[in-house]
C-alpha cells in the first residue's frame, strides 16, 4: 500500500507541477491520498484527522513545496509522524518498579487474547528477569476461562492460583495478591474477564479490582485486526482504569494494525509488547518504525531478518558458505535450504515483510502459488541415491524416471530442478570468481547470467 | 421465541453499538442542505461504522444520485440511508437451513482466533436443542488451553453430547469418529468446532481442509454448513479473512459475534457486496439466548440510529 501510495502521490504532484508552483491545496489533495490509505489500515477516523493535522502543518513549514520530489517527501513526512506517534523508536519495558509481589492488571474485550497474553508474560518474566510469577484467573463468565490460565501455567512452568469455586472475581484478586506475599512471588498476573467497555457493571467490577489491588501495570489487551471501534474501547478502558500500557496481539496476522496508531493516540500509553503467534515464546517488544512501516505498508525488513535468524541454522549456514567458496556445492546442500527456507513459513509470509514486495505478492497470489513446491523439490532430492547428490551430472533419462516415480513427480519436476541447482551452481562459480573486488565493483548484477540482469527483475521498485 | 421480544433484544443490543453513529448523522443534518460538504460528512459517518473506504463512498455515490441538492431532515436521511444499506444486506439475511435428509447435518465452525466459535456453537446447540432437534458437539479445538472443557461445559448447560478427544489430538480424526458415532446414536445435526487459526497461515489452513477430506469418507456430502464466525470489532482485515477461508474451505456462511458492544459491524456492509455470502446470525450477548437471526432493516436501521 506504502509503494501505491507512494505512487499516488506522485501522480498527484506531477499533474500539479505542469501548472508551476504548488500551493496549499495541493498539498491538501496529497493528503487526501494519505488519509484514505490510513482508513483502509483502519486506523480510526479521529486519529486519522488529527495525523493529517499533523502531517500538513509539517509539510507546509518545511521544503515540500519547493522539493524536486514533494510526493516523496511527504512518504517521508508521514513515515517520521506515524513513527513518533506511535511512540518514537525503541521499546518500553513492562514496569518492574514496584514492592513485591508487583501486581499486573490484564484487561480487554472478549477474545481479545488477554489469557493467552497472561501466559506470555508469565514465561518471558521468568525466563529474561528470573522473575517468580503466579498466574490468576479472575474470569468467572467464560467456562473453563479459569481452567485455560491454568493450563497455559503448566504449559509455561508457572505456578498459577489454586482455583476456588464460587469465589468473586475481587475475592479471587484479594486471595492472589496475599498468596503472592506468602509465598514470596515477585509478580502476580492478574487475568480478567472479557468485557464490553459500554458494560457498566463489568467495568465497575474491574475498576473494583483494580482498587483492591493497586496494579504496576494495567494493561489492555487488543487484537490487532480492530478497527474503527479501537478509539471507543481504549478511551473507555483508560477512563475508567487508567491504562499503563498496550499489547498488541494477532501481529502474526496479515492485518496492517492501524488500531496501534489509534489506541496509542488516545490513551497516550506505551503500546509495549505484541504477540506474534500461538505459542507462548511468540511475545515480543514493540518497535514503532517496524510497525509504521506495516501500517503504512512498507513491509518490515527487520522482521524478516530477525525471523531468518530466529529460524536458519547457524552452523548449517556455516558449513554451506564454506562449501560454496569451495566450489562444492551439491544437491545434498541445496536439500538444507530448501529446508530452511520451508522453516521460516509460507513464501507470501516472507515477501509480505519485504518492501515493495506487494505487488509481487498479489500476482503469487492470483497465480495460487503453490507452497507445496518446496516440499516437493525436498522430495526430488529425496528420492536420489547419495551419489546422484554428490555428482548430479550422473542423472539421465532412466534415473529421471526412477526420480521422478520414487518422489511422485514428473520427469519435468526433475528437470526444473537439475536446471535450478545448475544456475545456483554457474552463480557460485562466478562469484568465486570475482571475488569480493568484484562483487563490490558489479554489485549483485555481476551474478546474475547474462540478460537476466534487466529483465527478470519483479516489478515494483526493487528491493 | 416470541418475534415482538426478539425485535426489542435485538434493537436493545443495536442500540448502545448505534449511539455514536445515530448521533453523529442527527450532528450532521440536523436540517440542511444535501450537499458535498454534508455527504463527505456522511460518509465519514459510514467509515466511522467501518464500512471502509470504498463501501462507504459506494452508499453516498448511490444516494447522491437520488437527494443530492434537496432539504432534508435528520429523520429523513437516516430513514433514506437505512434503506440503502438494507437493500445491500437484505439478499444476505438467510437463516441457517439444517436438511432434514442428512443425517446427521454436519455444521463445521471456523474462524480466526477470539471471534467466538465455542460460545455460538453453545448457542446454536441449545436453539437446536430447544426446537427438539439432538444435536452432537465435536470439540475440534484440541490446541487451546481448555478449549475442550470450554465447550464441554456448554455440552452440560444444553444437554448434547460432547465427542472430545485427548489434548493435541488429531481434529480430523476426532471429526471422524464423531460423525461415525452420530450417525450410530441417530444425532440429525454435528457441531464441528475447530481451533481459532489466522488465515494467513497456510499450515493451520491445511489441517482445516484436512478436517473436511477425513470427514468425508463418512459422508461424501459433509459438511452440510461451513460457517465463519466473525468478531464485530475487526475491521478491513475482515475481507481478507473471509476471502481465505471461502477458498480454502468453502464457506457457506457467516456469523457475526459481539454486536452488543460499541462496535458497529459494518464491515458486513463490505462484505455482503464483496461475496454475497449469507449472513445467518448475529451475536449480542454471552448467554445461550444471545444469537438472533440476521435482520437486514432492523440492523439497517439499527445502524443508523432509527
Amino acid at each position: 500500500m506504502f509503494e501505491a501510495l507512494s505512487d499516488k502521490l506522485s501522480g498527484v504532484f506531477d499533474r500539479l507541477r505542469t501548472r508551476g508552483a504548488l500551493s496549499e491545496t495541493d498539498v491538501g489533495e496529497a493528503l487526501r491520498e494519505v488519509r484514505l490509505a490510513l482508513l483502509d489500515a483502519d486506523v480510526a477516523l479521529p486519529v486519522v484527522r488529527d495525523f493529517i493535522a499533523k502531517v500538513r502543518e509539517r509539510a507546509l513549514s518545511t521544503e515540500v513545496l519547493g522539493s524536486v520530489t514533494p510526493g516523496q517527501q511527504i512518504v517521508k513526512i508521514v513515515n517520521d509522524v506515524m513513527v513518533a506517534e506511535l511512540g518514537g523508536e525503541g521499546a518500553v519495558p513492562l514496569n518492574l518498579n514496584a514492592a513485591a509481589p508487583i501486581p499486573m492488571l490484564m484487561v480487554g474485550l472478549q477474545g481479545s487474547g488477554k489469557t493467552t497474553t497472561a501466559g506470555k508474560i508469565a514465561l518471558r518474566l521468568k525466563e529474561r528477569v528470573r522473575k517468580r510469577v503466579l498466574l490468576a484467573s479472575l474470569d468467572t463468565q467464560r467456562p473453563a476461562a479459569q481452567l485455560q490460565l491454568a493450563q497455559l501455567g503448566e504449559r509455561a512452568g508457572v505456578p498459577s492460583l489454586p482455583i476456588v469455586a464460587g469465589q468473586t472475581p475481587v475475592q479471587i484478586a484479594l486471595r492472589a495478591m496475599e498468596t503472592g506475599r506468602r509465598e514470596g512471588f515477585d509478580v502476580v498476573i492478574l487475568d480478567t474477564a472479557g468485557r464490553l467497555s459500554i458494560d457498566e457493571a463489568l467495568m465497575e467490577e474491574v475498576k473494583a479490582i483494580r482498587t483492591a489491588t493497586n496494579p504496576a501495570e494495567t494493561l489492555l489487551v487488543v487484537d490487532a485486526m480492530t478497527g474503527q471501534d479501537a478509539v471507543n474501547t481504549a478511551r473507555a478502558f483508560h477512563e475508567a482504569l487508567g491504562i499503563t500500557g498496550i499489547v498488541l496481539t494477532r501481529m502474526d496476522g496479515d492485518a496492517r494494525g492501524g488500531a496501534a496508531l489509534s489506541m496509542r493516540a488516545v490513551t497516550g500509553a506505551p503500546i509495549k509488547l505484541m504477540g506474534l503467534g500461538e505459542k507462548l515464546d511468540a511475545l515480543e517488544e514493540f518497535h514503532p518504525e517496524r510497525v509504521a512501516g506495516r501500517i503504512l505498508g512498507m513491509g518490515d525488513i527487520v522482521g524478516l531478518v530477525e525471523k531468518a535468524g530466529e529460524t536458519i541454522d547457524q552452523d548449517e549456514a556455516e558449513k554451506l558458505a564454506a562449501k560454496m567458496a569451495r566450489g562444492k556445492f551439491d544437491l545434498e546442500d541445496l536439500a538444507a535450504q530448501l529446508r530452511q527456507i520451508g522453516r521460516m513459513g509460507s513464501l507470501s509470509g516472507i515477501l509480505g515483510m519485504l518492501p515493495g514486495m506487494g505487488k509481487v505478492k498479489a500476482q503469487l497470489d492470483d497465480a495460487k502459488l503453490d507452497p507445496k513446491i518446496l516440499k516437493r523439490q525436498e522430495a526430488i532430492i529425496s528420492s536420489m541415491t547419495p551419489k546422484e547428490r554428490r555428482a548430479p551430472d550422473i542423472i539421465k533419462a532412466s534415473r529421471k524416471k526412477r526420480i521422478a516415480s520414487g518422489s511422485g513427480t514428473t520427469v519435468q519436476d526433475v528437470n526444473k530442478l537439475l536446471k535450478q541447482f545448475d544456475d545456483m551452481s554457474a552463480m557460485m562459480k562466478r562469484m568465486n570468481k570475482l571475488g569480493q573486488k568484484g562483487l563490490m565493483r558489479h554489485g549483485l548484477s555481476a551474478l546474475l547470467p547474462k540478460g537476466m540482469a534487466q529483465g527478470n527483475r519483479p516489478p515494483g521498485r526493487g528491493f | 421465541m416470541a418475534l415482538g421480544g426478539f425485535f426489542s433484544r435485538l434493537k436493545e443490543g443495536l442500540s448502545r453499538s448505534t449511539q455514536k453513529l445515530g448521533g453523529g448523522i442527527t450532528a450532521v443534518f440536523v436540517r440542511r442542505r444535501l450537499d458535498d460538504a454534508a455527504l463527505d460528512e456522511l460518509e465519514e459517518v459510514l467509515i466511522g461504522a467501518d464500512l471502509g473506504t470504498e463501501a462507504a463512498a459506494r452508499v453516498i455515490a448511490a444516494f447522491r444520485r437520488s437527494r443530492f441538492g434537496k432539504e432534508v431532515t435528520d429523520q429523513e436521511v437516516k430513514e433514506a440511508l437505512a434503506e440503502e444499506i438494507a437493500a445491500i444486506l437484505r439478499p444476505v439475511a438467510r437463516p441457517l437451513e439444517l436438511d432434514p435428509a442428512h443425517r446427521p447435518h454436519v455444521v463445521l465452525v471456523v474462524g480466526v482466533n477470539g471471534t467466538g466459535k465455542t460460545t455460538t456453537i453453545g448457542k446454536l446447540a441449545q436453539l437446536w436443542h430447544e426446537q427438539g432437534r439432538r444435536p452432537m458437539l465435536v470439540a475440534g479445538d484440541t490446541f487451546r488451553a481448555a478449549a475442550v472443557e470450554q465447550l464441554q461445559i456448554w455440552g452440560q448447560r444444553t444437554s448434547c453430547p460432547v465427542v472430545a478427544g485427548a489434548p493435541e489430538a488429531d481434529a480430523a480424526g476426532l471429526a471422524f469418529d464423531a460423525l461415525g458415532r452420530a450417525r450410530t446414536d441417530g444425532n440429525d445435526v454435528l457441531l464441528v468446532d475447530t481451533a481459532g487459526r489466522l488465515h494467513n497461515k497456510s499450515v493451520l489452513m491445511d489441517e482445516l481442509a484436512k478436517i473436511i477430506r477425513v470427514m468425508r469418507k463418512q459422508d461424501p456430502t459433509a459438511p452440510h454448513s461451513v460457517l465463519l464466525v466473525l468478531d464485530a470489532t475487526t475491521g478491513q482485515n475482515a475481507i481478507q479473512q473471509v476471502k481465505v477461508f471461502k477458498e480454502m474451505v468453502a464457506v457457506t456462511g457467516l456469523i457475526v459475534t459481539k454486536l452488543d458492544g460499541s462496535a458497529r459491524g459494518g464491515i458486513v456492509v463490505a462484505l455482503a457486496e464483496s461475496f454475497g455470502l449469507p449472513v445467518h446470525a448475529v451475536g449480542v450477548g454471552e448467554q445461550a439466548a444471545d444469537l438472533r437471526p440476521f435482520d437486514a432493516t432492523d440492523f439497517a436501521r439499527g445502524l443508523v440510529g432509527l
